[in-house]
């Protein structure tokens, strides 16, 4: 193998707080339209002025550029799992631009197209699903996941019965979003740890679901790349018992096309457009979890919603609904990009990046089975992965004293962006999930596999590098003693001066 | 033919990978899902288009239908606010480093890490605070979330909001406090306002406050653009009753108004939008959570937080996350609320903006919003039959009152809009003992001839 040379730029960049001069301006406003007396009511105007950096306007600019040069993403190669790290195309970027300076309140007749597309793609996500109704306002999965919470609330009160029904049941294997939500939603919450076969057992939900049951919130594949082949079952256990099925379809890049969640019997499905729909992840939002429902649950989405009328498209409140789970529409722009990408695949494209996401995902399988110290969860499961596949560093760890995260830092040294390691709770020892997806090339895959077992033979060799790891990135491996230490931590310039001072 | 945003998706490389994976059809790769659970009809999509010239005249042809704030003179904000976008933040906001990557590690993300630290640390200068999380989806979701730290804190179930509050933001705080007889929700309970100064009656609130309320949230400047000159008493009151005090700012208005932390406030929550984020038909939006740097409040922090940390090379910064454990993510349903995708890459472009603006910048727009807010109220008084509601004490944003017209605020903005003029949002069904009035949001983008032509616009209207 022929690994690149590669640092990471280093620009020794201080903080914006430490630079500029007494008197340097980045930005001057607009001066007043007219002189005024002090407008302000007495004691409520500012005294001392924030002490915020006076910088000038080409040294902001070249300042953010140092920074964002010193951050790797998808400059690198970024295979990192449950995320599904694709291309986003930036002409989408660009005809997102064109609604930047739209209003949130302008009239419904100012803005038919941006509704129209909204309400396109509404159509287009009720094809990929089965589903009666999307809505855009959540600002993420997790937000997706809040609102389906709510929405279970307002659905069981609507029915009297929300006192009795208190439990939401969810996985070990689902996002952690899932159940901290159902929490902060009032609800109890039951996590059916992983069986044998990779999934809980269908004895093991029955033994959970009961008369108290709210709603389940599961995936399917999980972060294993496991496909549950029991759910249907396992929804039809929860219907019989009243309650509700959600379907965190996080993990969608490798069925789309060929499973629809109301198909499966679920009553609700999130899609994150900033994953599967080729929308950016912007470091973490804006971002959509794009939330849809059978016509059973409409009544309780909140609005405004979308629709087509015979004079054009407009919004409207959903009286008796849950109200907001965020203000306005949602992040419209990623609406905007994500309905531009579904046009640029069709459904030929999507199927076919639905089978090279798959197809990829078992050709990494295979050469990094084959490197000693990598094992694969449940590796006695012989069906193949789907997306991603989760495997684990474990043994090569008791071999050599050289962990996943030691192995994850080394691996930036030759430009290769973090893998995922695991949500919690970490089911396998050191485990890693890497997610290929279709937009990287075969070329990029392999190289990733060989920095990988580049690194693995070094920890074997040279312990010592990998462990004190990374020595070509920006900085140095962090020492995070400090983090949880209330008189060490600062989150702002300000503490650090203050616990630092001399 | 390849489809461009798939390098393996010609024939050659998927016959690569089929030989080394060992199948002759992809289908064999989807063994796990059974045959009943496949799709019952394959997709009724259109076929992709791989040409980017065509997908981008496609969506043009959509979107020049419309018609914005750049095209038109608008006057709304109402909890999205048309300010100026320096040309330097777009230009950040569209670097691939910062637009497209998920997480990587401290040392390989230092930059990213260290942007979203002069976010925090310049946010807490701007309200008081040394503690600040990274940013949550909105003022909302923000106030929602302070609402629960408070009734954690104390262990109460009740929150006094002003009833002048935006009421969408409402919404979003009463999801977020929950509902019916399920776990223990929060009660939310709006104080009324002083109809003679639109801020918070505190008679009013003084009879509301009890042993039982978590926490009072107040907001200055109000959704409807009055300044609270009673804060520091409203702070007052909270502490006597053991109450948590969290307050909602307009960061924008900082340069000009007491930073929260100097009458009281315990807990700052606010939008950060008007720092160089465009309105994108309110996909702009975001919020923040800041604090005293005590480990009361931080380890009520539902957000993920960087800390300014060492590294192994002695001398060395780096960013880590602090207080992990206490997230969903560390915890799932035993971690604080939940936390998960939100706006991050707006938190860089907040960091650009307020570095741009500095001490000075934030000193003047303020100045200049409220002298333009205040020329455009006096002279929008000046128009037959329409009042401004509170004459003084208002930053940006200002009630004006139609009733005298015999027009609805409708009428009179649709007369507007076939002007080129986008008139203030209609508050006639949230706010009726308001009557016909109208917010009117005015900015540092107004000029003198934008005022003479809404206030020409209107008096044609009203007349009309």
């Amino acid at each position: 193998m022929n690994l690149r040379r590669y640092h990471a730029a280093v620009w020794d960049e201080p903080l914006i707080m430490e630079q500029g001069a007494p008197g340097r301006r980045g930005s001057v406003p607009p001066a007043p339209i007219e002189a005024t007396t002090d407008l302000v009511p007495a004691g409520m105007r500012r005294v001392v002025p924030p002490a915020l950096p006076e910088v000038a306007e080409p040294d902001v600019l070249r300042h953010y550029l140092h920074l964002s040069q010193q951050t790797m993403g998808m400059v690198g190669i970024s295979l990192f799992g449950t995320c599904t790290m694709k291309y986003n195309p930036r002409v989408n970027e660009r005809l997102a631009a064109e609604i930047a300076d739209v209003h949130p309140h302008q009239d419904d007749s100012t803005v038919q197209g941006l509704l129209e597309i909204v309400h396109e793609f509404d159509l287009v996500l009720r094809e990929l699903s089965g589903m009666d109704r999307f809505v855009f306002q959540a600002g993420g999965g997790a937000a997706a996941a809040y609102l389906h919470a709510c929405v279970t609330r307002a659905y069981h009160e609507s029915r009297g019965e929300l006192a009795r029904r208190t439990e939401i049941i969810t996985t070990s294997q689902a996002h952690p979003c899932n159940p901290a939500t159902a929490a902060a939603a009032g609800f109890d919450v039951i996590t059916l740890p992983v069986e044998e076969d990779g999934y809980p057992s269908v004895a093991a939900l029955r033994a959970a679901v009961s008369d108290r049951t709210a709603a389940l919130m599961v995936n399917n594949p999980d972060d294993m790349g496991i496909y549950n082949p029991h759910i249907k079952e396992w929804v039809d256990i929860v219907h019989e018992a009243g309650g509700l099925c959600f379907y965190d379809h996080a993990n969608f890049n490798g069925v789309m096309s060929r499973i629809r969640a109301a198909e499966l019997g679920f009553d609700a499905c999130m899609f994150m457009l900033h994953k599967t729909f080729g929308v950016p992840k912007g470091g973490g939002g804006p971002a959509v979890g794009a939330y849809g429902c059978t016509a059973a649950l409409e009544p309780f989405l909140p609005g405004p919603l979308v629709e087509r009328t015979e004079d054009g498209y407009v919004r409207r409140e959903n009286p008796g609904g849950i109200g907001r789970v965020r203000e306005f529409l949602g992040n419209v722009p990623q609406v905007v990009k994500a309905y531009s990408w579904v046009l640029a695949m069709g459904a030929d494209g999507i199927r076919e990046a639905a089978d090279l996401s798959v197809l990829a995902n078992n050709y990494m399988e295979q050469r990094l089975l084959a490197i000693p110290g990598v094992t694969k969860s449940f590796d006695h499961l012989t069906g193949r992965r789907l997306e991603m596949t989760r495997f684990s560093l474990g043994t090569y760890t008791a071999e050599t004293g050289v962990t996943a995260v030691d192995v994850q830092n080394r691996m930036t040294d030759f430009g290769v962006d973090a893998f995922w390691l695991s949500h919690e709770p970490w089911i396998v020892p050191e485990p890693f999930t890497p997610e290929a997806g279709e937009t990287w090339s075969i070329e990029d895959v392999d190289y990733w596999i060989d920095v990988l077992e580049h690194v693995l033979a070094e920890g074997r060799s040279d312990p010592e590098t990998v462990r004190t790891a990374p020595h070509n990135q920006v900085v140095a491996q962090i020492d995070g003693s400090s983090l949880d230490d209330p008189a060490r931590w600062a989150t702002t310039w300000r503490a650090y001066q203050r616990k630092n001072a001399r | 033919m390849a489809h461009p945003y798939m390098p393996n998706s010609t024939p050659e490389t998927k016959a690569t990978m089929m030989r080394a994976v060992g199948v002759s059809d992809v289908d064999e790769l989807f063994e796990q899902i059974p045959a009943d659970h496949l799709a019952a009809k394959p997709l009724a999509l259109a076929a992709g288009v791989k040409s980017e010239a065509v997908v981008d005249r496609t969506l043009r042809r959509l979107l020049r239908r419309d018609t914005g704030c750049a095209e038109n003179l608008n006057f709304l904000g109402a909890g999205c606010w048309q300010h100026y976008v320096p040309a330097v933040c777009d230009e950040i906001a569209g670097r691939s480093e910062f637009l497209t990557p998920v997480w990587g590690t401290p040392s390989s993300d230092h930059g990213r890490n260290q942007a979203w630290f002069e976010f925090t640390s310049q946010l807490g200068e701007l309200v008081g605070m040394e503690f600040v999380g990274l940013p949550v989806y909105s003022w909302g979701a923000a106030a929602g979330h302070a609402i629960r730290m408070a009734a954690r804190l104390t262990g109460r179930r009740e929150v006094l909001v002003p009833d002048t509050i935006d009421p969408e933001r409402l919404a979003v705080i009463r999801t977020y406090c929950g509902a019916g007889e399920l776990g223990d929700p929060i009660a939310v309970i709006t104080v009324p306002h002083d109809p003679a100064t639109g801020r918070v009656d505190l008679a009013a609130l003084t009879a509301a406050i009890s042993d039982s309320t978590a926490a009072v949230y107040l907001e200055t400047p109000t959704y409807l653009g009055v300044i609270e000159a009673d804060a520091a008493a409203v702070a007052a009151l909270a502490r006597r009753h053991g109450a948590e005090t969290i307050v909602g700012v307009d960061p924008i208005s900082l340069g000009v108004l007491l930073p929260p932390s100097e009458y009281g406030a315990d807990i700052v929550v606010g939008t950060t939008q008007p720092l160089g984020v465009h309105l994108n038909a309110g996909g702009g939006v975001g919020g923040f959570i800041a604090t005293r740097d005590e480990e009361r409040y931080a380890r009520e922090y539902p957000t993920l937080q960087v800390s300014l940390c060492d590294t192994r090379v002695p001398g060395e910064r780096a960013f880590g996350m602090t207080l992990f454990h206490q997230t969903s993510y560390g915890s799932r349903e035993d971690g604080n609320d939940w936390t998960g995708n939100s706006v991050y890459l707006w938190a860089v472009v907040n960091a650009v903006y307020l570095a741009l603006m500095g001490p000075r910048g934030f000193a003047e727009i303020g100045e200049t919003i409220l002298a333009g807010s205040a020329h455009a109220a006096r002279r929008i008084a000046e128009v037959p039959g329409v009042a401004v509601r509170w004459t003084s004490g208002f930053f940006k944003e200002f009630v004006v009152d139609f009733t005298g017209t015999g027009k609805t605020v409708a009428e009179i903005n649709e007369t507007l809009r076939s002007r080129g003029i986008f008139g203030g949002k209609d508050l006639s069904a949230d706010f009726p003992d308001l009557g016909q009035s109208a917010l009117y949001c005015v900015t540092e983008i107004h000029t003198e001839d934008d005022i003479t032509a809404l206030v020409g616009a209107l008096t044609e209207a009203v007349s009309a």
